[in-house]
């Protein structure tokens, strides 16, 4: 291992353990959340129940068997809608 | 009479009635106004979950009282006994309103939406050229589209081509009560219209759901004529029994309209002559 993955391998760890804040846009607004996190967990932190909503990442909708594999990383656009009365 | 099916793209409905879920002045009464429409399909918007709302929900649990967004619309709708439309209201681009078609795609259990594209906020008119545009895309991708548009035979007849599920001109201004405003250009959409027609927004009372039925639509679609009325579940049942009365009406072919009388009793044997 170089000497320069292995800093990076280090700071990938720190970032890990140590919880970074990373600040996403989320339904428009600044918010910032510790991570990176994938869609399941923001939607834990949230508490909002994955079965009645629907997730848009960076302008593409997720399917929801992706919410546990899609992370969300600084600087990302979250969308997340439910139903509302409407006619 | 040959059974009176109600068939949208592959699905078959029991009513011709279509009712919304918004302005109710609680649950409660939403769900006693639906029962009573006899509606087998509704309609929901589709909107950002309030995140301000959670916000509280990352530190410990509150058992005392949920968050107001805690609360979802679909804690009311049986979606075994009722089929959800999705809308595009509010979208003004057609690339917000494809957005959200595919938002709401994925929150519910379908592949259907009706479709809006507002053109103006006074009017809530729609964009047609946009609701095209709109119509094209989410056929490509295989939605069942149902787009809202003016009542212009033109832009109907385009929707048609586009591929559009059903067509669904306005009556009058959305919640304006209106009534059928263009009884022609009606009688001109019902004559090229191969696919269902339904007469969505305007309505104000019975007798509007009944013209529109009467002028041969196919279904009427409705919110606030049923959830601003004072009493919401009387006036579902009225609506349920209008569509019924205008699409039977429309089916037993009424008699032509003459402009002097036509006397029903016999002429003959009148007492005294």
């Amino acid at each position: 291992m170089g000497y320069r993955s292995f800093q990076a391998k280090l700071h990938y760890l720190c970032a890990k353990m140590s919880h970074e804040l990373v600040k996403i846009a989320l339904n428009g607004e600044p918010f910032e959340v510790e991570g990176p996190l994938t869609v399941t967990e923001l939607l834990a932190r949230l508490d909002i129940d994955p079965r009645r909503i629907a997730v848009e990442h960076n302008l593409v909708v997720l399917k929801r068997a992706a919410f546990g594999h899609t992370t969300i990383n600084a600087g990302d656009q979250v969308e997340i809608v439910n139903f509302v009365g409407g006619g | 009479m040959q059974p009176d099916i109600f068939v949208i793209a592959d699905r078959t409905f029991s009513s011709r009635l279509i009712v919304g879920t918004g302005k109710y002045s609680s649950p409660a009464v939403m769900v006693r106004a639906h029962d009573a429409s006899g509606a087998d399909m509704i309609t929901v918007a589709v909107r950002r979950v309030n995140i301000s709302d959670r916000s509280s929900a990352r530190g410990p649990r509150e058992h005392s009282e949920p968050s107001s967004g805690a609360e979802s619309l679909l804690d009311y709708i049986d979606t075994a006994k009722y089929f959800l439309l999705p809308n595009t209201a509010g979208c003004y681009t057609a690339d917000e309103a494809v957005r959200t078609a595919r938002l709401g795609r994925e929150a519910g259990l379908s592949h259907w939406v009706k479709l809006e594209v507002i053109g103006d906020e006074k009017t809530l008119f729609p964009d047609n050229e946009a609701l095209l545009d709109a119509t094209r895309i989410l056929v490509r991708e295989g939605f069942v589209v149902l787009p809202y548009t003016t009542d212009d035979p033109v832009v109907c007849r385009k929707l048609q081509d586009a591929g559009a599920a059903a067509i669904m001109p306005l009556g009058a201004p959305i919640g304006s009560g209106l009534g059928i405003q263009n009884v022609n250009n009606l009688r001109i959409i019902r004559e090229l219209a191969r696919i269902p027609l339904i007469v969505d927004a305007g309505v104000g009372t019975a007798s509007d759901a009944a013209l529109a039925m009467e002028l041969g639509a196919d279904g009427v679609l409705m919110n606030t004529a049923i959830a601003g009325a004072q009493d919401p579940v009387a006036m579902a049942e009225s609506m349920k029994l209008a569509v019924r009365a205008g699409r039977l009406a429309y089916l037993a072919g009424r008699i032509p309209r003459k402009l002097y009388a036509s006397a029903s009793s016999p002429i003959e044997g009148l007492v005294g002559r």
